[in-house]
């Protein structure tokens, strides 16, 4: 089983934090690796503008550096800021990792006159084709994410180890947002694009357990054909993929999201104040239920995080924090490790209907019930 | 030598050995109580006075040789329309356990004779293929208990039920619910239905029981059975009363019962379950309905509007239409208009390689609901046994192609796929059944096993009775004649049917409990399943395991 551990802050702070609270879930996991998201960046040596794009990943070889560098330069992209990771080598057990990259970019001047949506689709189809071009290249090159404020790293390893071969512990990188997940991937060979958080156009999710309707939500959402909905390497892409379908193709509010994957009995939809649409809502999205248990943390491109867990709530999570920060994690003692300074009677553990939101000024975090309203003019 | 003209020999003279059955009576324990005889459905056996020679030497010439002794004992008939068919009422009903049917372990000659006065074979019932079924031999073996929290079949909750109705993409649907446009009607039902057996086929006794048992389940068990009419309409009292809402009605080729069901419409108290247009039938595709002048009893007549005691073969397909595509659109309209787009409707095709252009039509017909192939295996009350034998595509492959079809479309959510032909033929009802599933229906029609399970059917895939065209049916479940269809106990029929699906509940639990399945039905899930034959795999798409 996974550990996971979330953590956003008014403040930005070191991915390092976070690594200790995986270190106090260490009974957990077996320290196969770790998977990091950070959002809301910032540079020891480098003044950042939000607008532009990270693009994350690694170059195992020379010459993958190499095409990647051609590629970006092709496509007008325009190198801000190269981030230099104080990497001890010998200490992460993978040998193939030439370079890790984690560099800014500033938009091609072709772009200027897409609109917003334009722009997010040409990140996602830069990103994808990185992707492809490191897989017809004997896997030379590997891309996690790109796109504006949103860093990812992942390796196989120990979280702490990782994070002190990485030097993240010097500082040099902070964020107001970062995911944490300690990967113990029993269901499938080590690949690195298996690692958790997944993420797609902005939008990042983790679980810990495992998604035992992985193959009809895979087969669903690979027949929409949008082409961000591709990999699979593991079963919990797809909860990343469904957030982004709801959010973003659907544009539900994001309540939605607990309907969707876990949506309500029938009795219980039948006693709800807006039932029908539910029920409506929950057959068109059938395809889209998860099953097992998981416990999924997210966030947005607005900062906002969420926290849910399955229908039978088989693996809880806890959140806590105080105004201005907050940290959710699969056990208490993460919660603890990430802010030791809150009153810890207000920590809350939620129920299998409730979704957790900790809105972008992170004063408070809400709950909400699935019983409850349902905000939406078709549910009307 | 005797000359073999003093003894009777035609072409079609057969002997006990040529039959498939053969009667072994016991005559040291028969009693002569003469039960086995008159309740013989087929007039197989007779009492007969047999004479024996007592043979004795005597050695006075005033004297005869030999006495003769006279007895009473049963006797079989080998002649191919009073062949025994191995039903075994005989020896139900012999208080003395001294008759009983064998299967004959040699080749019957009987089946080069079934062709008498120019008339092929018919029959009712089943396929005749013994043996492990495809779907008998396929295993779960995603087992996620190892990684995870078990769930528990007895504790957790399951949701188990599918829908059947056609389903608009989640962008449509979200479209038509701001602009108060029509949302297609589902319905949510247990995905083990009862398949399309006529009121015609079936006598009253068992057509009561069933919907008895299907109310029951419905409203005291809480499992949302439906079940389906088949060709022939349904009872008036039915169609006004509120269990019309279990109700699957069939409208096939030869319209039956339409009239009776049209007239009732206003007086309806609610809607049915759904419509069912019959384009084909698994067990004789391309072959219409066939009730035989024996069933067609006054009741059945007036049902059907037709004259008492007269075959009623209805055509192939629907001869009022031009092409399939036409006709599948017409009829799916005109039946949905019929109920102001309340109700689903879907056609029933029989299993084969032509299914997936029906099926890419529908998924272009706006009304379509669904689609239900019915493969070779299927039952049927009566067909020719060419057709049953010979004609036909197996449900695993079809339906697993058609849902693979859907998916490359990304439509495997809209247009529910339902299988049929041969669930559960060998008793293993919810493994066949979910092993469909798991290749991509969203539920399955089960007949013959319902048949078996609650009404004790005594059909076999060695052809053991499978006289239900005939109406001479022994347990009453496919006769019209009232002598033999009050054997059969409604009540205890409905009982059968509740403690079928209760069991049917139990074992899909057991089922998914380990593969860690509980909050949707598998349908599509091919990952959890494997099977012990490389080709079979690789034509599933599912795992090769050994
Ligand atoms: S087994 Fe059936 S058909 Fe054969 S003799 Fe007995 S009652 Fe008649
Ligand atoms: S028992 Fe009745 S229904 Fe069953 S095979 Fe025999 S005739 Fe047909």
């Amino acid at each position: 089983m996974c550990r996971l551990a979330l953590k956003t802050a008014n403040e930005p702070f070191s991915p390092f934090d976070v690594l200790q609270a995986m270190e106090a879930m260490q009974e957990g996991y077996d320290g196969s690796g770790l998977g990091l998201l950070l959002r809301g960046m910032e540079f020891a040596d480098f003044k950042y503008e939000t607008k532009n794009p990270i693009l994350s990943g690694i170059a195992h070889t020379e010459k993958a550096l190499h095409r990647l560098n051609t590629f970006m330069q092709d496509k007008g992209f325009d190198l801000k800021y190269d981030h230099e990771f104080d990497i001890d080598a010998a200490s992460i057990e993978a040998k193939d990792r030439h370079k890790y990259f984690l560099r800014v970019y500033k938009l091609p001047a072709s772009w200027s006159s897409f609109n917003e949506e334009q722009v997010e689709s040409e990140l996602m189809m830069t990103r994808l084709a990185l992707r492809r071009d490191g897989e017809s290249n004997d896997n030379d090159l590997t891309v996690f994410s790109f796109w504006p404020d949103v860093a990812m790293i992942k390796e196989v390893g120990w979280p702490l180890g990782v994070g002190e071969a990485l030097g993240l512990d010097a500082g040099r990188i902070k964020s107001r947002i970062c995911m944490a997940q300690g990967r113990q991937n029993t269901n499938w060979g080590i690949n690195l694009y298996a690692c958790h958080p997944f993420f797609i156009q902005g939008i990042g999710t983790m679980t810990n357990g495992e998604n035992t309707a992985f193959i009809p939500i895979r087969d669903w959402l690979t027949g929409t054909h949008f082409p961000g909905y591709i990999g699979y390497q593991s079963d919990s892409e797809v909860f990343a993929h469904i957030l982004h379908y709801v959010i973003k193709q659907l544009k539900l509010p994001l309540e939605a999201y607990k309907h969707v994957i876990t949506p309500l009995k029938t009795e219980e939809l039948i006693e709800h104040p807006q039932g029908e649409f539910l029920r409506g809502l929950r057959d068109v999205c059938r395809r889209l239920i998860i099953d097992g248990p998981n416990c999924v943390m997210a966030s947005l491109p607005d900062e906002t995080s969420m926290l849910v867990m399955d229908a039978k709530k088989l693996r809880p999570a806890t959140i806590g924090g105080k105004p201005g920060e907050w940290a959710m994690a699969s056990e208490m003692c993460g919660v603890d490790a990430m802010i030791p300074d809150r009153d810890r009677s207000l920590d809350f553990m939620p129920m299998r209907e409730h979704t957790i939101i900790v809105p972008p000024d992170r004063q408070e975090f809400q709950i909400w019930s699935q019983f409850d309203q349902f905000p939406l003019p078709q549910a009307a | 030598m005797v000359s073999i003209r003093s003894v009777p020999s035609t072409p079609s003279s057969l002997t006990p050995n040529d039959l498939p059955w053969i009667i072994k009576h016991n005559e040291n324990r028969c009693t002569l109580c003469g039960r086995c005889t008159s309740v013989c459905p087929v007039g197989a056996i007779k009492l007969n006075y047999m004479r024996k020679r007592m043979p004795r030497i005597v050695l006075s010439s005033s004297e005869r040789g030999s006495s003769y002794k006279t007895f009473v004992g049963i006797r079989q008939r080998t002649d191919p329309a009073h062949r025994c068919i191995g039903c075994g009422t005989c020896s139900m009903v012999c208080p003395n356990e001294a008759i009983a049917p064998a299967p004959n372990a040699n080749d019957d000659r009987f089946r080069f004779h079934t062709n008498q006065k120019g008339e092929p074979a018919k029959r009712g019932g089943r396929r005749n293929v013994p043996g492990a079924s495809l779907l008998d031999r396929m295993i779960f073996n995603r087992i996620s208990m190892l990684t995870d929290p078990a769930l528990d079949a007895g504790r957790h909750e399951f949701q188990l039920n599918t829908l059947l109705g056609r389903v608009l993409p989640p962008e449509e649907y979200l479209r038509r619910k701001m602009s108060g446009e029509w949302i297609p009607p589902t319905r949510e039902i247990f995905p083990f239905i009862i398949g399309s057996m006529s009121f015609g086929a079936l006598s009253p006794n068992m057509w009561l029981g069933l919907l008895q048992g299907v109310a029951y389940c419905n409203e005291v068990l809480g499992i949302p059975v439906v079940m389906a009419t088949g060709e022939g309409g349904c009872p008036p009292w039915v169609l006004k009363s509120p269990f019309l809402k279990y109700i699957i009605l069939q409208i096939a080729s030869g319209y039956f019962g339409w009239d009776e069901i049209i007239r009732a419409i206003p007086d309806m108290q609610c809607e049915p379950a759904a419509i069912e247009i019959k384009y084909g039938q698994g067990a004789k595709p391309g072959d219409g309905g066939l009730l035989m002048w024996f069933k067609v009893s006054k009741l059945i007549a007036r049902l059907r509007g037709v004259p008492e005691g007269v075959d009623l073969p209805s055509p192939p397909d629907h001869q009022t239409l031009y092409s399939i595509e036409e006709s599948v659109m017409k009829m799916i309209q005109s039946m949905s208009m019929a109920w102001d787009f309340k109700v689903p409707v879907y056609p029933k095709i029989s299993g084969s390689t032509s299914a997936k252009a029906v099926l890419n039509n529908l998924v272009r017909n706006p009304y379509a609901s669904g689609l239900l192939i019915d493969g070779v295996d299927g039952g049927t009350g009566a067909a020719y046994n060419v057709s049953m034998d010979a004609m036909g595509h197996p449900i695993a492959s079809n339906v697993r192609e058609c849902y693979l079809d859907l998916c490359a479309q990304g439509k495997q959510n809209e247009i529910p796929l339902f299988a049929a032909g041969g669930v559960g033929k060998n008793g293993n009802i919810t493994q066949n059944g979910l092993a469909l599933i798991m290749l991509g229906a969203s539920g399955v029609h089960i007949g013959k096993y319902i048949m078996q399970a609650a009404a004790g059917c005594l059909g076999s895939e060695r052809n053991r009775c499978n006289v239900c065209n005939i109406g001479l049916c022994p347990k009453g479940i496919t006769s019209q004649n009232p002598k033999l269809y009050r054997r059969l106990d409604p009540d205890q029929v409905a009982e059968r049917v509740a403690e079928t699906f209760m069991s049917i509940r139990t074992e899909m639990k057991k089922i998914l409990a380990p593969l860690g399945r509980s909050q949707s039905l598998p349908i599509g899930m091919s990952d959890a399943m494997g099977i012990e034959d490389k080709d079979v795999a690789d034509k599933l798409k599912i795992q090769y395991v050994c």
